[in-house]
C-alpha cells in the first residue's frame, strides 16, 4: 500500500539535507497548488511505494506565510500518514514549537533529533528516551549530515504510519486549559475526535476559517466568545499570545532533565559574528567577500570556463566538426543551417551560461550553507528596507549581475510578498554579465573605451532600482504593512561538499529546465525569421523577415536617437539573450562573427550613432524587458502572468522614458537647440520627479493582499 | 522600571515582561521565543545601526530597532 509521509522542521535545521539523504537521487520538484512555494516529492530510498514530501522550512504553523499555510493545508487535508518532525538538537526549545503543534493535527509523529553530534562535541546530552516518554511520540537521534540514525528513523516513520496512532497533545496549564476544556466540550461531537484539540486551539486563537467550518448554534457562539474574553482578562493577554506562551511553557517542562547543556563557553558562533558583524570591520569584510564571489565567478574561473564553452567549444570547435561533417556527407545549406546555427546555437545559447553560473551557485551556496547569507540580510537591511526592498534582496541583485534568471528565482528567500514583488521587478535593472558585451560595444565603438562607462551602467542599474522602489512604494500596489523583518541568524558551520554541490546542481538544472527551453525555442524563432524572407527562401539576414519587422518598429524609436532598422532587430534578438546584441550587430553589418566586444563594428557604429544615442541605446537596453529566460522566471515568481506583463511594462516604459530624457536634454544642453522633443522630455522628467517626491499614499490597509 | 528592548544597551540581559502589537508582526516575534519570562540578550547593533542581534533560547535573532519597541522588558 503506497504510504506518504511528510517531513516537517524550522529553516536551517537540516531538513534539506535529511531529505537529501532519504530519498537520493528520487526526487522531483513541483509547486504547490496556487503559491509560489517549491514543493519536492522523492520515495524513500529503497521503499518506492513510500512518498515523503518535504514541507517548506517553516517555524510555526500560523497562517501568515504562503509557506505556513500550504504546510498547514496539507497536513490538515490528511494527505499525510505520518509526519517526521525534524528539530536541531543544539536549538531544542524554539524547534520544538512547531512539534507542539503538529502534536496537535491527529496524526503520527516521529521526532527526528538532529545535530545530535553537535550537541555532543559541545559536550552536551539530550535524553532522547526520556523525551519520547514526555512527549508521547517516537524520537530518534539522527545526523543528517553524517547519515547516521537515517534507517531507523524511515523504519519508525513507517511503522508510525502503519500503526496509524497519533502522539497525545500537550496539555497547558491553568486558566487556558481550562478554557480549551470548555471549548472542547463545546465542538465534542461536531469534529474528528482526534482534531478536536487543534480545533478547539484555533477557535481560543479566533481563527475565522475554522470558526466557519465549524457548526456552533449562536448560543454556543457566544460562551466560546465569553471563554475566550474571560481568559484573555484573566490573564491580561490576548489569545494567540497565551497559546505560543504556553507552548513554550510546555516546552520548558518537556524538555527539563533531559537536556544537560554545555555550560559556559561562549560559542564559536559568536565569536565569529564578533568580528563579521562588528560595527567597523562588517562592510568591509562584506565587500572582500562580494568581491570574491564576483571574482571567482565572473571575472576568472566562471567566465573562463564560459567563454570556453562559448568560443570554442559551442563557437569554433563543434560547429567546425558538425559543418565539415554534413559538408562532405553533401548535405543541403539551409539543413547545415538548421542544424549549425539554428539548433546547434540554441544549445549553445543555453549551456554556454552554465559554467559561470554553476560557479556562482557553489559560492551562493557556500554563503547560504555557512550562515553568512543571513548576516548579509542583517548587516543592509537599514539600506535597502527604505526602497521598500529587504536586506536579503541585496542576493538575488548581486546574483544578477550574473544573471537575472537566478536572481530572479533567489528571491525566494524574502518571506514578505511586497518586498519579494519589488524585487522581482527590479532586479534585472542591474547589469547581468550578458549585458556585459553591449556596455563594451558602446563604451570602444563610442567613447574610445573610456573608464567610466561600465561603472556607470551599473550607477544606472542601482538608480533604476532606488528611485523605483521609493517611486513604487508610493503606489497602491506596494503601499501597506511594512513586512516582519524578524529573522534567525543560525549558527555558522563548515558547508558539506555534498550539501552545497547538491544546492549547486538544484539550481543549474532549474536554469537549463526553466530557461533552457525558452532560450531554445527563442533563439531557434530568430534563427528563422532572420534566416529566410517572407517566401521562406533563405536569404541573408538583411533581406530576412526580421530586418522587415526591425523597419516596422525602427520608426519608435527615433526619438531616442536610434530610429536605425539594426538597432531595432539587435534589440528583438536581445530579447533571446542580451549578448545577441553585439552579435546581431555584427551579422547586420555584414560579419559573420564578431568578437565580444564586436571591435570589428565600430567603425560602422560611429557612423551610425551619435555618442548621446548609443549611451541612450545602452541605457534602454540595461532597462528594458529582460530576455525571455528572465520573463519566464519573472512569471514563475509572481504566479501570476497580469505582474509579469505590469513588471515587463514598468521596466520597458522606464526604460524608454529615461533613454527618450537622455537623448533629448543631452542634445538640448549640448547646443542641439530646443524643440518638441525636448518640451516633451522636460514634461516626462516633471511627471517622474512628482512621483517620486509625492507624499507617500495614507493607506491603513494593505490592497495588494495576495 | 519598564523599558522596551529596544532601549537596552548591547551585552545586557534582560527579560520580557510583555509583548505589544498585533496581527503578523506579533505572532512572528512570539513564535521565534519572545514570550513572557523569556531571557534576551542583546549582543550588537548593525553596522549601519539598524537591526539588532539578540540572543534568546540559546540562539541568535535578529529584529529591527522599530520592532523591538513593542516589547516591554524588565530587570537587567
Amino acid at each position: 500500500m503506497p504510504i506518504t509521509l511528510a517531513l516537517a522542521g524550522n529553516p536551517n535545521c537540516g531538513k534539506t539535507t535529511l531529505f537529501n539523504a532519504l530519498t537520493g537521487s528520487t526526487q522531483h520538484v513541483g509547486n504547490w497548488p496556487g503559491v509560489t512555494v517549491e514543493k519536492k516529492e522523492g520515495s524513500l530510498k529503497g521503499k518506492r511505494d513510500v512518498t515523503l514530501v518535504d514541507l517548506p522550512g517553516i517555524y510555526s504553523l500560523s497562517p501568515y506565510s504562503p509557506e505556513e499555510r500550504v504546510s498547514r493545508t496539507f497536513l490538515l487535508n490528511n494527505n499525510a500518514g505520518a509526519v517526521i518532525s525534524i528539530v536541531d538538537a543544539s536549538n531544542l526549545e524554539r524547534n520544538l514549537l512547531l512539534t507542539t503543534q503538529l502534536l496537535e493535527l491527529g496524526i503520527p509523529i516521529v521526532v527526528a533529533l538532529n545535530m545530535m553530534d553537535v550537541v555532543e562535541k559541545n559536550g552536551g546530552h539530550i535524553d532522547a528516551a526520556a523525551l519520547s516518554r514526555r512527549i508521547g511520540c517516537p524520537v530518534v537521534p539522527i545526523s543528517a549530515l553524517k547519515g547516521k540514525g537515517l534507517k531507523e528513523l524511515g523504519d519508525t516513520a513507517l511503522s508510525a504510519a502503519k500503526g496509524g496512532i497519533a502522539p497525545p497533545p500537550l496539555a497547558f496549564d491553568g486558566e487556558v486549559e481550562t478554557a480549551l476544556q470548555t471549548i472542547q466540550g463545546l465542538i465534542h461531537g461536531l469534529v474528528a475526535p482526534a482534531r478536536e484539540r487543534w480545533v478547539a486551539i484555533k477557535l481560543f486563537e479566533r481563527d475565522e476559517d475554522i470558526l466557519s467550518q465549524t457548526a456552533l448554534d449562536p448560543q454556543q457562539r457566544e460562551v466560546l466568545a465569553n471563554t475566550i474574553a474571560a481568559c484573555e482578562s484573566s490573564l491580561d493577554d490576548d489569545a494567540v499570545s497565551l497559546i505560543t506562551d504556553q507552548r513554550y511553557r510546555a516546552i520548558a517542562h518537556l524538555t527539563e532533565g533531559c537536556i544537560a547543556r554545555a555550560q559556559g563557553r561562549p560559542s564559536i558562533s559568536d565569536s565569529i559574528d564578533k568580528v563579521v558583524t562588528n560595527r567597523y570591520l562588517a562592510l568591509p569584510i562584506f565587500a572582500v567577500i562580494m568581491f570574491l564571489v564576483y571574482f571567482l565567478s565572473v571575472t576568472t574561473i566562471g567566465s573562463m570556463a564560459t567563454d570556453w564553452v562559448n568560443d570554442s567549444l559551442f563557437g569554433e570547435f563543434l560547429p567546425g566538426a558538425l559543418t565539415g561533417w554534413l559538408e562532405s556527407i553533401h548535405c543541403a545549406d539551409w539543413l547545415i543551417s538548421l542544424l549549425v546555427d539554428g539548433i546547434l546555437a540554441g544549445i549553445g545559447a543555453v549551456l554556454g551560461f552554465l559554467p559561470q553560473m554553476l560557479v556562482l551557485f557553489f559560492l551562493l551556496a557556500v554563503l547560504e550553507d555557512s550562515g553568512y547569507m543571513a548576516r548579509i540580510a542583517f548587516i543592509l537591511d537599514r539600506l535597502f528596507r527604505r526602497f521598500g526592498l529587504s536586506g536579503k534582496s541585496f542576493i538575488p541583485m548581486l546574483i544578477g549581475t550574473g544573471c537575472g534568471v537566478p536572481g530572479i528565482m533567489a528571491s525566494r528567500t524574502i518571506e514578505s510578498p511586497a518586498d519579494r514583488r519589488m524585487t522581482v521587478m527590479t532586479t534585472t535593472f542591474i547589469p547581468c554579465s550578458a549585458k556585459l558585451p553591449i556596455i563594451a560595444l558602446i563604451a570602444g565603438a563610442l567613447f574610445g573605451g573610456a573608464w567610466w562607462v561600465a561603472p556607470s551602467a551599473y550607477f544606472v542599474g542601482i538608480a533604476a532600482i532606488i528611485l523605483s522602489g521609493i517611486l513604487l512604494k508610493k503606489t497602491k500596489l506596494f503601499a501597506g504593512e511594512a513586512a516582519p523583518f524578524v529573522m534567525e541568524l543560525p549558527a555558522y558551520h563548515l558547508p558539506g561538499l555534498k550539501g552545497v554541490l547538491v544546492h549547486m546542481w538544484e539550481r543549474g538544472k532549474s536554469f537549463v529546465k526553466k530557461a533552457g527551453t525558452i532560450i531554445f525555442l527563442a533563439s531557434g524563432l530568430v534563427w528563422l525569421l532572420s534566416s529566410f524572407n517572407w517566401r521562406f527562401e533563405m536569404v541573408e539576414e538583411t533581406q530576412s523577415m526580421l530586418a522587415d519587422i526591425g523597419g516596422v518598429i525602427a520608426p519608435l524609436f527615433a526619438p531616442l536617437g536610434f530610429g536605425d532598422w539594426r538597432a531595432a532587430v539587435a534589440m528583438v534578438t536581445g530579447l533571446v539573450a542580451k549578448e545577441n546584441v553585439v552579435s546581431t550587430f555584427g551579422i547586420l553589418y555584414g560579419f559573420a562573427e564578431v568578437a565580444e566586444d564586436g571591435a570589428e563594428i565600430w567603425a560602422n557604429l560611429q557612423a551610425a550613432f551619435s555618442p548621446l544615442a548609443a549611451y541612450g541605446f545602452l541605457v534602454f537596453n540595461l532597462l528594458c524587458a529582460p530576455c525571455f529566460a528572465a520573463i519566464g522566471a519573472m512569471k514563475r515568481e509572481f504566479g501570476s502572468a497580469r505582474w509579469t506583463l505590469f513588471a515587463v511594462g514598468y521596466q520597458t516604459g522606464l526604460a524608454y522614458t529615461t533613454s527618450f530624457c537622455i537623448y533629448q536634454l543631452g542634445t538640448w544642453i549640448s547646443g542641439g537647440g530646443f524643440g518638441l522633443g525636448t518640451a516633451a522630455s522636460l514634461v516626462v522628467l516633471a511627471g517622474f520627479l512628482y512621483l517620486l517626491l509625492r507624499p507617500a499614499r495614507r493607506t491603513p490597509q494593505s490592497l495588494a493582499t495576495t | 522600571m519598564i523599558k522596551s528592548l529596544r532601549q537596552i544597551t548591547c551585552g545586557q540581559t534582560v527579560t520580557v515582561s510583555r509583548v505589544q502589537g498585533e496581527g503578523a508582526l506579533k505572532r512572528r516575534m512570539m513564535d521565534m521565543g519572545i514570550t513572557k519570562g523569556c531571557r534576551i540578550t542583546v549582543q550588537r547593533v548593525a553596522p549601519l545601526g539598524d537591526p539588532i542581534e539578540v540572543m534568546l533560547r540559546g540562539y541568535a535573532l535578529t529584529l529591527r530597532k522599530a520592532d523591538a519597541e513593542a516589547i516591554l522588558v524588565e530587570g537587567t
